[in-house]
């Protein structure tokens, strides 16, 4: 017997917009199975949503820059999704994490006006929605700002972050306490789960307390709770009686785990199934449609067959793009046509390590509605596609929500058409 | 001349599981989601003691690092980490090092043997039950070998699975399926095998039920890799002798154990190259996953009668070694009435024999803390979970029934009475 299953619609990746683009389709009533080698890049993003960060200058108004770009940039993801369906898609993501599975727990901003946020090195960071545990950093508010660390928690460094505010300008302090007295050191994850017991939480209030001066924010590593993220860190403010926010850790990532739960609550909630550990080993193509995939599991690889597919595998960082010692880009999950390669002759790498390299804007080759060149029935979204630099756009999150949106809105129109035809 | 090229292929393939560390980025991910590592600071995280400890585990030269030996083995690791690297592996094989190293404790060459134990216990089974219960005993039994007073310890039946699955003949369908039970089934629960073959037959299979043994999952995850090889291959050929063509299915109720079948067998004790485990681990089936395919075939009995109770669902790390999501959740979904909440806490602790061992029982409650509150916090009478010893560590830690999932499957058809 040869396992096969048969769904409305296989996603494959379950980073951010394979989640978007699996929750959206679920939602509809449609059976969805998400399949993922592993987990995604959730866990090692920010959990802010970036939407347009640098164009090429520091951007104030993402709306209106997103919408610059589009002028400008045909090739850009966001040319092909549109200025609307982006502003659609982020309130829909704002929904589900207000309806998800931590009580209170929000995102607040929007196209109108990015926030300006410290990173765990003291720089600063523009991005569009952010959890409401990080919106009280928004360094154009007028009031110091207090960095708390602790020698427990590596890669955290208070004073580093805090002097580098300073050069930027702004006016800010740091102070190291001990979070956990009986542990050398604790990753962030670790703390969070502390932060979500109240006693425990009590107990740190009233050691920071008295380290606090009047009138100065504080600014903690990301780690104020994973269950009830709003509970701890509304406590946190109430008992030290000023604005605490959060500042993003190195990996893990806890309010990037956050928001994978929300996601994976939401697919669930809609009878989504979620598949992990299953890597996409071969693709079946017949008359410019894919037909099945196979994903790879103990004993023997199952095909899941499906009318429509979505691809958000990830681009090079996750393997799912790759260049090959032959010099030949690939699509390595399902072989299709990719765009967005430096033109023969040009230099594909230059040397300047931070600079763009030039085959960063290599994707998987896509028409107007994201579907794939060669295979009809695929939607591409995130990371996948090409013609974006999001390391360097800071773009990454609004490309992956917006673009798991429209890849979704574009199979059920197809679907939809399909039905009435 | 073939068999050394199989030996070259196995090597090769022990090769390319060790040298997937080199796909390790270092995201850590997996330290994420390791249940262990999260709970104490005894086991450094799957990164650390795997990926980035191996380098240093040079072909058999000594080395220091021993902190693997708290990992459990749960494999989750594995199955989020998105580079494909196979962490879990790589630290059941340093496992094995060091108990070739540092020696095996007694307890581990028994409490790894549950046919030995079964065999033991079951004709004195009144008797077996009750010393396991009683505190001197355990005490007793905590000072020798060391295992933990307040571990949980499954009562024997008293009967053999086996025993009546000999004496009675599955009606002549024509349609073949060879039933792996596994032990558990065996000496501990029999009347969930019994179940199994009660629901196989109603979908109109003809159910054998070969002679077979353990599948050397316990021996493998506490290091014991000669031992472990020998009984998983008695296994595999005892089943290969029933496999006809492409189309015969084994099918197993004991998730850890077809996993081991299917995978952990081949991949940790490095026997890719044997001829019959390979035969029979592309046809093994977990019982969940069987019924769910049917269904897609629309093969699937579904006259299922409503059952009106609220249950809570775990879906034990090992199940989620298949790689094949949770089909659990999909034959619940066919069974009007029933009300199911997912856990998502990763792991009950148990991990087999793990929570068991003195040194380890307390790190396994903990690690189970976050599913018992979760069940808790739920408000479900019974808890349904695929794997036993996972069940156990349930109830241990839930005072709560705890049963295999298609014990639900059986009272819809009606089977039960």
């Amino acid at each position: 017997m040869k396992s096969e299953l048969h769904f409305d619609a296989v996603v494959i990746g379950a980073g951010t917009a394979g989640l978007v683009a699996g929750t959206r389709l679920a939602e509809t009533g449609a059976s969805v199975c998400v399949l993922a080698k592993g987990v995604g890049s959730t866990h090692l993003a920010p959990g802010t949503v970036d939407v347009l960060g640098y164009a090429p200058e520091r951007v104030e108004e993402p709306g209106r820059a997103v919408g610059e770009l589009i002028a400008a940039r045909p090739d850009h993801p966001y040319a092909l999704i549109g200025l609307e369906a982006i502003g659609e898609s982020l309130a829909w993501f704002a929904e589900r994490v207000a309806d998800g599975p931590l009580p209170g727990y929000r995102y607040v901003g929007g196209l109108e006006r990015n926030h300006l946020l410290p990173t765990a090195v003291g720089a600063v960071r523009p991005s569009a929605l952010v959890p409401e545990t990080m919106a009280g950093a928004d360094l154009r508010s007028g009031d110091a700002v207090c960095i708390v660390g602790s020698r427990m928690l590596r890669d955290f460094h208070a004073a580093l972050c805090a002097a580098n505010l300073g050069k930027a300008g702004f006016e800010a302090r740091s102070v190291e306490v001990a979070f956990e007295a009986d542990r050398a050191d604790q990753s962030s994850l670790g703390l969070a789960r502390r932060f979500d017991d109240a006693a425990w939480r009590a107990a740190f209030a009233a050691q920071l307390a008295p380290l606090l001066k009047p009138g100065e924010r504080v600014g903690l590593p990301a780690v104020l709770g994973l269950t009830d993220p709003h509970g701890v860190w509304s406590d946190l403010e109430q008992r030290l009686g000023r604005q605490v926010f959060e500042i993003p850790t190195l990996p893990p990532s806890v309010p990037g785990i956050r928001l994978f739960e929300v996601l994976r609550a939401a697919l669930r909630r809609n009878g989504g199934r979620l598949v992990l550990g299953s890597e996409v080993v071969g693709a079946d193509r017949a008359d410019g449609r894919l037909v099945a995939v196979s994903g790879h599991a103990s004993g023997r690889d199952v095909r899941y067959v499906a009318p429509s597919f979505v691809l958000a595998s990830g681009g090079f960082a996750s393997g799912a793009i790759e260049l090959a010692s032959d010099w030949i880009t690939r699509d390595t999950v399902l072989g299709l046509a990719v765009r967005g390669e430096p033109p023969r002759g040009e230099p594909r790498f230059v040397n300047e390590y931070l600079t763009e390299q030039p085959m960063a804007r290599v994707g998987v080759a896509v028409d107007s509605r994201l579907r794939a060149e060669g295979a009809e029935n695929v939607a591409v979204a995130g990371a996948t596609l090409p013609g974006a630099v999001p390391w360097r756009e800071l773009s990454g999150e609004g490309i992956a929500i917006s673009s798991g949106f429209r890849a979704a809105s574009t199979l059920l129109s197809t679907a939809a058409a399909g039905a009435a035809a | 001349m073939s068999a050394d090229v199989d030996i070259l292929q196995n090597l090769l393939r022990a090769e390319e599981l060790r040298g997937s560390l080199d796909h390790c980025v270092k995201c850590t991910i997996c330290e994420t989601q390791c249940p262990v590592s999260n709970v104490t600071p005894l086991f450094p995280g799957p990164k650390y003691a795997g990926p980035q400890a191996e380098r240093y585990r040079v072909f058999d030269e000594p080395t220091d690092e021993s902190s693997v030996d708290y990992c459990s083995g749960c494999g989750i690791c594995t199955q989020v980490c998105p580079q494909g690297v196979k962490i879990a592996e790589i630290n059941a094989q340093a496992r094995n090092k060091i108990k070739r190293r540092h020696g095996v404790p007694l307890r581990d060459r028994i409490i790894t043997r549950p046919t030995w134990l079964g065999r033991l216990g079951t004709p004195v089974a009144p008797l077996a039950n009750l010393s396991l219960r009683l505190r001197p005993f355990r005490i007793l039994a905590e000072k020798v070998l060391k295992v933990h007073r307040d571990a949980p310890a499954p009562a024997f039946a008293g009967r053999r699975f086996s025993r009546w699955a000999h004496k009675r003949t599955s009606p002549k369908t024509g349609r073949k399926i060879v039933y792996f039970h596994g032990c558990g089934t065996e000496y501990y629960e029999p009347w969930e095998g019994e179940k199994v073959v009660a629901i196989l037959e109603h979908n109109g299979f003809e159910v054998v039920v070969p002679k077979q043994d353990c599948c050397g999952l316990p021996l493998q995850s506490s290091g014991l890799f000669d031992d472990a090889r020998k009984v998983v291959l008695r296994l595999a050929r005892a089943l290969a002798q029933h496999v006809h063509d492409d189309d015969t299915i084994i099918v197993g109720n004991a998730t850890s154990c077809t996993v081991m079948l299917k995978r952990e067998a081949r991949e940790i004790l490095a026997l890719e190259h044997d001829p019959d485990l390979k035969l029979v681990s592309e046809r093994v089936y977990d019982i969940c996953e069987l019924l769910v395919e049917l269904h897609d075939r629309g093969e699937l009995k579904t006259d299922f009668k409503p059952i009106e109770e609220h249950i809570a669902y775990h879906a034990p790390c090992q199940q989620q070694g298949h790689w094949v999501g949770k089909p659990a959740l999909d034959l619940f979904a066919l069974i009007p009435g029933l009300q199911v909440d997912e856990m998502t806490a990763r792991c009950c602790g148990i991990a087999g024999t793990y929570g068991l061992k003195l040194e380890k029982y307390a790190i396994s409650m903990d690690v189970g803390r976050s599913l018992f509150d979760q069940i808790d916090a739920s408000g479900a009478a019974e808890v349904a979970c695929d794997s036993e010893t996972c069940r156990w560590q349930i109830t241990h830690g839930t005072k709560r029934k705890s049963v295999h999932p298609i014990d639900y499957l059986h009272r819809a058809y009606g089977l039960d009475g």
